[in-house]
């Protein structure tokens, strides 16, 4: 048993010594311990360095709180988790953890240097000095932040565990398991209803662990606390759960919890739940966060060694660790004398308590006396030595200007207390000050919830018992025999003879922020505390300033020379600890991330190698290329073999929406800026949608089935928002009109046949349809079955090209196209996909709305005012189109670009100018929205919006482009077949 | 995470059903209305929004739901919901708005 450990003590087991590593040293430890308390009770103090000056740092806490001792676990590739706290690590066998912040070793530290130019690396440091020259950005300063910044190695591999998460629902939630939450649920579970009760760490007891000897109504608190966690465990209404963060308090009492479910567990296997969120709604939340002991901010308080007093008394009463052989006290607060006692009642030296205060209470001296402890009142602790570990300090007497050396290999601080109030401030409850605390407790709530016990400002074993007893729906009074809790005086500055310049007194441990950082960000003008705490970065670290923030304050309102209450407090915000990925993804990774749609036809396509790109949420097939041809060249032969004989595409990703009802026909009116009254059953129509404000929205072809039915089909990303845009007006502006919408998209799968053999294709799989030219014309459809599967076929065509659109059931879709592809062979069939269907429409000058228009195009600027009805009293956008802005000259107007130089294919997006010498900034015209080469045409062809476009006909136009200028003619944004011909082949 | 009163399917959801619809009780002008409108009163009633600090009455989607549009009062300031009711029906008045926020504050004593 190593000097540290005293046996029979706390959670640990003293029969099961664990073996684990730190920074690849062997060490043994129990089976109960944190990494924190193991290293302890082996003598180990020094634990990390600081972030900026890399200074040598023990533990401060002995928990979530702890700024100091981060390490990184290693469980292999892809599993090392950076910025975990030692002292919230549990250990166990062949545990791996490396200390952070430090090259080569933790004992020498080359980044160390900072800590002796530390003068030079004030408050703002960064923003002061990395200002100029701009050219040393680059190859200076940059290249030296990066290297400074960040915390722990970064992941270089993925992360190959799996995270769960999960709904919850309670009656209550009591966060934090220690004397008021514990008592809150034994209470609260006599009302049979659900109950959760969490707490963070591996064991619940909270403080009751701490101080294992107090007795409550006459019996250890170790007892009390076995028996009530026994009857809560017996009860089937309340649900325990350790290991588990409350990380976030949302609206309407939901509560994120992340529970941590095998971070304690050696050779946990990957495939199994290794952290889960669980998203709960409570009907009440009690919080029982509890407090966070302040540490004292003088000359030399972060060497190894010097510790928060109730972290000590963690050590021993939970883990029987003994965190010196020769101790000094600082405080200036009552409670740090029951640490101090603890302690000595353990049978370590306590060489002095320092205490900053004249007056002590008489217990507290009798307490000290009968062990033999010296009391030196109204003093100050103003230097301390050693290196890698405290050996002793200087204790400094204001009024007598005594000054004297003690020897001691650990110093417990207490600055006061502060309550916990991260989760009722997410939970935007309201705070107020509270003058003898010297801290802010909790004033009005926002939701159904209450803080008790000690983040109530209620300090104390009794006090939390009654309180949690109370909020859990009953009456209970209970006694102890604990040391008044008492109280503190704060004081922004210590006694010491030394400058403040000359001090190192920190404030923020993790960050380096001392005292004469936030005096200077006051002084520099930085009055918010907000401000301030951005400028010098007090609470910025992982920990958020748990331990440092109040100090802060309080130095910043001297400074200010304002009451702290009119300095405010900084925001909370969630998580309350650092949280990992793992925890937020859950399940949600990889192909769950931002699930895929796919066609039924998609195995095919990726069966026969289709390249694919992503349109929304679809994957669609984008070319099909053969014997190693790139986009180019597969595009090319697409276009050339649909165009002179046939091709077949999955159109399926069209969205469709079933518009029925009496009043169908008025609803379409106004949706479309089309008329629709005069539209006969089975005749088709291209229709155009806008917003109220006038812009094209969506477009799409058309179907009246039957008087009361239309099958609409909108664009393959429009189709979710169309949708909503239809509802939206129907329950809302014309909620008289009788109609129903119906989302089919998914219902329907759609086979788009082009080319000139198209109807020679269908024709022998077609029943009860006359596909004559004269019986079955353009922009018509019909009723009946495909390869014996019931169809609406619709005579349509998006490439100019004889063409028609076979909608049947989905779960038909990939047999119809298997049918027609083998029967196609004869005709050379080719399948392609949407960068030919791009193409092919751009030949025609088809538009894609969203390509060629922006949210700022208007039909007339698109030229097709021929869509847009002149007759029809009302449409939606239709007052729009007539405000001035969209009657003017100078709109942006779609038109067709040729390249004088036929093969110099134009970039999408690229800008329009007049004359291309004037000087910059030029005069933008516009810019180009498609651009292709046109195999058919054997020359590259490209659409625009350029301002005043449709009087620039035949104009030449320049677009400067890198290293030259590419000049292009205006023309009609008609390429192939102008006068639509193809469409007729019989 | 809110959780939102639907009025159609009248009891509490979770706000992942639901989609924010914008500004309530802007009502779109008849045809008659439109062609009598100056093109300043339709751009009010086409880009210009309250924004108000405090009672907004808003519309709400139950898109993942019931698939209604509905109107609700939310403090802008609290972000807390205070009443929700059907399209169509008038703008809440301050007494009503009052007498929901007692309400909710008797519901919440109860439980």
């Amino acid at each position: 048993m190593s000097l540290f450990r005293k046996t029979g003590r706390g959670v640990v087991d003293d029969s099961k010594v664990i073996n684990f590593t730190f920074d690849g040293k062997a060490y043994q430890g129990l089976e109960g311990d944190t990494v924190a308390s193991a290293l302890l009770a082996n003598g180990n103090h020094l634990m990390g360095r600081s972030f900026k000056y890399h200074r040598p740092r023990g533990v401060l806490g002995a928990g979530w709180e702890e700024p100091n001792a981060l390490i990184a676990v290693d469980r292999g590739k892809g599993r090392v988790t950076p910025n975990v706290r030692a002292t919230t690590q549990e250990i166990y066998e062949g545990l791996k953890a490396e200390s952070q912040n430090r090259s080569p070793n933790l004992k020498f530290d080359m980044g160390a240097f900072n800590n002796a130019f530390s003068m030079f690396f004030p408050a703002g440091f960064y923003n002061k000095t990395f200002m100029w020259p701009k050219s040393f950005w680059d190859k200076v300063y940059e290249p030296f932040i990066r290297n400074m910044a960040g915390l722990g190695p970064a992941p270089d591999a993925d992360d190959p565990d799996v995270y769960a998460s999960t709904y919850g629902h309670c009656e209550t939630l009591i966060i934090g398991a220690g004397p008021a939450g514990i008592a809150a649920a034994l209470s609260a579970s006599k009302s049979g209803e659900r109950i959760i009760l969490v707490d963070e760490n591996a064991h619940m007891g909270g403080s009751l662990r701490s101080t294992p000897n107090i007795e409550i109504g006459g019996k250890p608190a170790s007892k009390w606390l076995e028996a009530s966690l026994k009857a809560l465990t017996k009860a089937e209404n309340v649900t325990l759960m350790t290991r588990t963060t409350a990380t976030g308090y949302y609206h309407d009492n939901f509560v994120a919890l992340a529970e941590r479910v095998k971070h304690h567990i050696p050779n946990a296997k990957i495939g199994k739940v290794r952290e889960a969120l669980h998203r709960i709604r409570a009907g009440k939340v009690i919080l029982a966060q509890g407090g966070i002991e302040r540490p004292l901010v003088f000359n030399g308080n972060d060497r190894p060694g010097i510790m928060l007093a109730s972290a000590a008394q963690t050590y021993l009463g939970q883990y029987g660790v003994a965190v010196g052989n020769e101790v000094a006290v600082f405080t200036s607060h009552d409670s740090a004398y029951q640490a101090a006692f603890d302690v000595a009642d353990a049978n370590t030296r306590i060489a002095a308590i320092i205490d900053v205060r004249s007056t002590i209470r008489d217990d507290l001296i009798m307490g000290a006396t009968q062990r033999g402890i010296k009391i030196i009142k109204s003093a100050a602790i103003t230097k301390t030595f050693g290196k890698l570990r405290v050996n002793a300090c200087e204790v400094y007497e204001p009024e007598s200007g005594k000054k004297t050396k003690i020897n001691c290999d650990a110093i417990l601080m207490c600055g006061g207390w502060t309550p916990s109030l991260h989760l009722w401030s997410h939970s935007k409850g309201g705070i107020k000050w509270d003058a003898d605390l010297a801290a802010y407790i909790p004033d009005m709530p926002n939701e159904n919830a209450v803080c008790i016990g000690a983040c109530n400002g209620d300090f104390g074993v009794a006090a939390a018992l009654s309180a949690g007893h109370k909020a859990g729906g009953g009456r209970k009074a209970y006694k102890t025999n604990e040391i008044e809790f008492g109280s503190g005086v704060v004081l922004s500055s210590l006694p010491s003879y030394l400058d403040s310049s000359k001090q190192k007194a920190f404030v923020d441990f993790q960050n380096d922020v001392t005292e004469k950082d936030i005096k200077l960000a006051v002084s520099e003008g930085f009055k918010s505390i907000e401000h301030v705490k951005r400028y010098t970065t007090n609470g910025m670290a992982t920990d958020q300033g748990k331990t440092s923030n109040l100090n802060a304050l309080e130095i910043a309102s001297k400074a200010v020379g304002k009451p702290i209450e009119k300095v405010g407090l900084t925001t909370f915000r969630p998580p309350y600890t650092p949280t990992t990925f793992g925890t937020f993804t859950g399940y949600r990774d990889n192909e769950l991330f931002d699930p895929t749609r796919k066609t039924p036809i998609d195995p095919w396509a990726e069966a026969n190698g289709a390249a694919f790109e992503p349109v929304g949420h679809w994957r669609r097939a984008w070319y099909f290329p053969k014997d190693g041809e790139d986009m180019h060249a597969a595009v090319a032969r697409e276009c050339k073999a649909t165009r002179e004989s046939l091709g077949i595409f999955d159109a399926s990703t069209l969205g469709k929406i079933e518009v029925v009802g009496p009043d169908a026909a008025k609803f379409m009116n106004l949706m479309y800026t089309n008329p629709w009254s005069k539209l006969p059953a089975l005749g088709c129509r291209y229709g155009l949608m806008c917003r109220e404000d006038g812009y094209i929205y969506d477009d799409g072809v058309v179907g009246r089935m039957a008087e009361d039915r239309f099958h609409v089909t909108t664009t393959t990303g429009g189709a979710p928002r169309v949708y909503r845009h239809m509802e939206d007006y129907l329950q809302t502006e014309f909620p008289e009109l009788d109609v129903w919408l119906t989302s089919t998209t998914e219902q329907w799968a759609v086979i788009a046949i082009n080319g000139p053999n198209a109807r020679k294709l269908i024709e022998p799989f077609v029943e009860g349809i006359d596909l004559s030219p004269e019986a079955f014309p353009h922009m018509t459809l019909r009723e009946g079955k495909i390869c014996g599967v019931p169809t609406r076929l619709f005579r349509v065509s998006f490439t100019g090209e004889l063409g028609f659109e076979i909608n049947i059931p989905a779960h038909y879709g990939r047999l119809v196209w298997e049918n027609l592809f083998e029967a196609g062979q004869q005709y050379n069939i080719c399948p392609y996909g949407t960068e030919t269907m791009h193409v092919l429409r751009a030949e025609k000058g088809f538009i894609i709305v969203g390509q060629d228009t922006d949210g700022t195009v208007t039909a007339h600027d698109a030229g097709m005012s021929w869509a847009v009805s002149k007759k029809k009293r009302d449409f939606v956008g239709k007052r729009s189109l007539a405000r001035p802005d969209l009657v003017a000259k100078g709109r942006k107007q779609l038109i067709g670009l040729l390249t004088e130089n036929p093969n110099e294919v134009l970039e999408e997006g690229a800008q329009i100018v007049d004359d291309p010498n004037q000087a910059i900034p030029m005069d933008m015209l516009g810019h180009v929205t498609s651009s292709y080469w046109s195999e058919p045409l054997g020359r590259s062809i490209a659409m625009a919006v350029v301002r005043d476009g449709f009087d620039r006909m035949d104009e030449t136009l320049s677009i400067p482009m890198p290293g030259k200028v590419i000049k292009a003619k205006v023309v009609k944004p008609v390429f192939y077949d102008p006068k639509g011909e193809r469409l007729n082949v019989v | 995470m809110f959780e939102i009163h639907c009025p159609y399917c009248n009891e509490k959801r979770s706000e992942i059903e639901f989609a924010y619809a914008g500004e309530a009780h802007y009502v779109r002008p008849t045809a008659q209305e439109q062609t009598e409108m100056s093109d300043e009163d339709w751009s009010r009633y086409m880009f210009i929004r309250d924004n108000i600090r405090g009672e907004h009455a808003e519309r709400w989607w139950h898109n993942s739901g019931c698939n209604m549009f509905f109107n609700a009062i939310r403090d802008t300031v609290t972000d807390k919901f205070v009443m929700t009711y059907k399209m169509g029906q008038p703008r809440r008045t301050e007494t009503q708005i009052e007498a929901a926020r007692k309400n909710n504050a008797e519901q919440k004593a109860k439980s």
